[in-house]
């Protein structure tokens, strides 16, 4: 199934059918999830309205996460298997994957401001997704400073593989780093201390946010693909 | 095992001697150092107690500085194509480079941290786990680094990326390296060292291979 859709032609037919659906499900759940969260759900009790932030906050971050996994396997498939599809599906989710982790730190601070009575924190959560940013960004450096895409490829395949190998060690690093400076624990684990009025809106924008990120990845990849088949027609006619 | 050697004291042959990059990056890591103070003040109090961290980062910056040209110089007079042809594995022969970029670097600048300390008015707690923490953290920079190198070894402004690329992946080392220091400081019990060993054990270990694979990326065709 997999490798079917790696034909470029077949993954342009089937990725073109099910678009629609996936801009129709991300809009359906931010909708109703933006609506509950930010209208339906009661002010916490101790944060106020602004507890809301963590609605587009929270799936934010994990979509940033999931996009560095994605862009890993992409380009491990990349350079194992020498598909150029697995090679711009990795070149695609690298801005996108940027952007939401831009987007968690900023909705992050924002909600830090209130709370915290400060924008930064050297928060171990804060500083690990600041380092993911950094990742992205070099990640996408090195993409645009190469001229010849299967070179480009390679390197920042092999750049994202070690970046795979070494984020779970920079997030444990930090971690530690964060306990050893600051005891007072500013930042007090929510997890399944939610209560379940959050729980519902958290649950529609996760998975709204992760079929917006899907179809924006997608469009992304169709994009590249019809790109590159113009640049080769362009080649073929003679001009440039 | 001979061009393994020969390829390691040729890098520091060429690193020493006129033109090469040891003493720059000394002079690179006292000179980031000495302008510390005079940004954040006078205080000795309050340098002793950043010394640790400022030294790692200074540390890690100057290692930085000669890592783009480790491969570039040899890719750019063909001497590179020479290496991979020769019986010596890609592999090997990257390790080759970043153990002469340690001894050239890494080194002599842990060797002039306690100098750099004193003026920082680190406690004397502090010195031994300083200049451990540099000399068991400085080969995970130079790996690090390696594979950066190889990557942007293609790329004329390489050495512009190249910081981008590596300082992120370095954060562990010096978390765990300025830790160390923090650590005796306050008396406690010293992990941070150990943690960093296990770094840079791992990254000395696993780098030659991603560096050799970006080499070759960057060779072929």
């Amino acid at each position: 199934m997999l490798f079917e859709l790696a034909n470029p032609k077949r993954f342009l037919m089937f990725s073109g059918k099910l678009l629609p659906w996936f801009w129709a499900v991300a809009a359906i759940c931010l909708a109703a999830g933006l609506y509950l969260g930010l209208f339906a759900v009661p002010p916490d009790y101790q944060q106020g309205d602004t507890v809301k932030i963590m609605f587009i906050h929270v799936p934010a971050a994990w979509v940033a996460m999931m996009a560095y996994g994605l862009m890993a396997v992409a380009s491990a498939f990349g350079l194992i298997n020498r598909h150029p599809l697995a090679d711009v599906a990795a070149k695609a989710a690298a801005p996108l994957g940027a952007l939401f982790t831009a987007l968690a730190l900023i909705t992050g601070s924002l909600w830090g401001r209130p709370m915290w009575g400060t924008y930064w924190v050297w928060d171990a959560r804060l500083t690990s997704f600041l380092i993911l940013l950094f990742l992205y960004l070099g990640y996408i450096a090195l993409w645009n400073a190469f001229d010849d895409e299967v070179r480009a490829a390679r390197a920042t395949a092999i750049l994202a593989l070690v970046g795979a190998v070494n984020l779970p060690i920079i997030k444990y690093s930090v971690e530690w780093w964060n306990t050893l400076h600051q005891g007072e624990g500013i930042f007090v684990k929510g997890g399944s201390l939610i209560a379940p009025v959050f729980l519902w809106p958290l649950f529609l924008m996760a998975v709204g946010y992760t079929f917006l990120f899907s179809a924006l990845w997608m469009v992304r990849i169709r994009t590249e693909i019809l790109a590159r088949r113009a640049r080769s027609l362009q080649l073929q006619a003679g001009g440039l | 095992m001979n061009s393994f050697l020969a390829l390691l004291s040729r890098d520091i042959r060429l690193a020493t001697r006129a033109g090469g990059s040891a003493m720059l990056a000394l002079g690179f890591f006292a000179a980031v150092a000495a302008l510390v103070p005079l940004g954040v003040g006078a205080d000795l109090k309050l340098l002793g107690r950043i010394a640790g961290g400022v030294l790692w980062v200074a540390a890690v910056l100057a290692a930085l500085l000669s890592l783009d040209r480790l491969f570039q110089a040899d890719f750019e007079d063909g001497s590179l194509d020479q290496i991979a042809l020769g019986p010596l594995p890609l592999e090997a022969a990257a390790f080759a480079k970043i153990a002469a970029h340690w001894l050239t670097t890494g080194l002599p600048l842990t060797l002039l941290s306690p100098v750099l300390a004193l003026l920082f008015n680190l406690p004397e707690e502090g010195y031994a786990a300083l200049v451990l923490s540099l000399a068991i953290g400085t080969p995970a920079a130079s790996a690090i680094g390696a594979i950066g190198a190889g990557l942007t070894m293609s790329i004329r402004r390489g050495g512009l990326i190249l910081p981008l690329l590596v300082l992120p992946l370095l954060a562990p080392a010096v978390i765990f390296g300025a830790g160390a220091v923090i650590s005796s400081l306050d008396g406690l019990a010293n992990g941070a060292l150990w943690l960093l060993s296990a770094f840079s054990l791992a990254a000395v270990l696993l780098a030659p291979f991603a560096a050799a694979a970006s080499v070759r990326l960057n060779l072929a065709g």
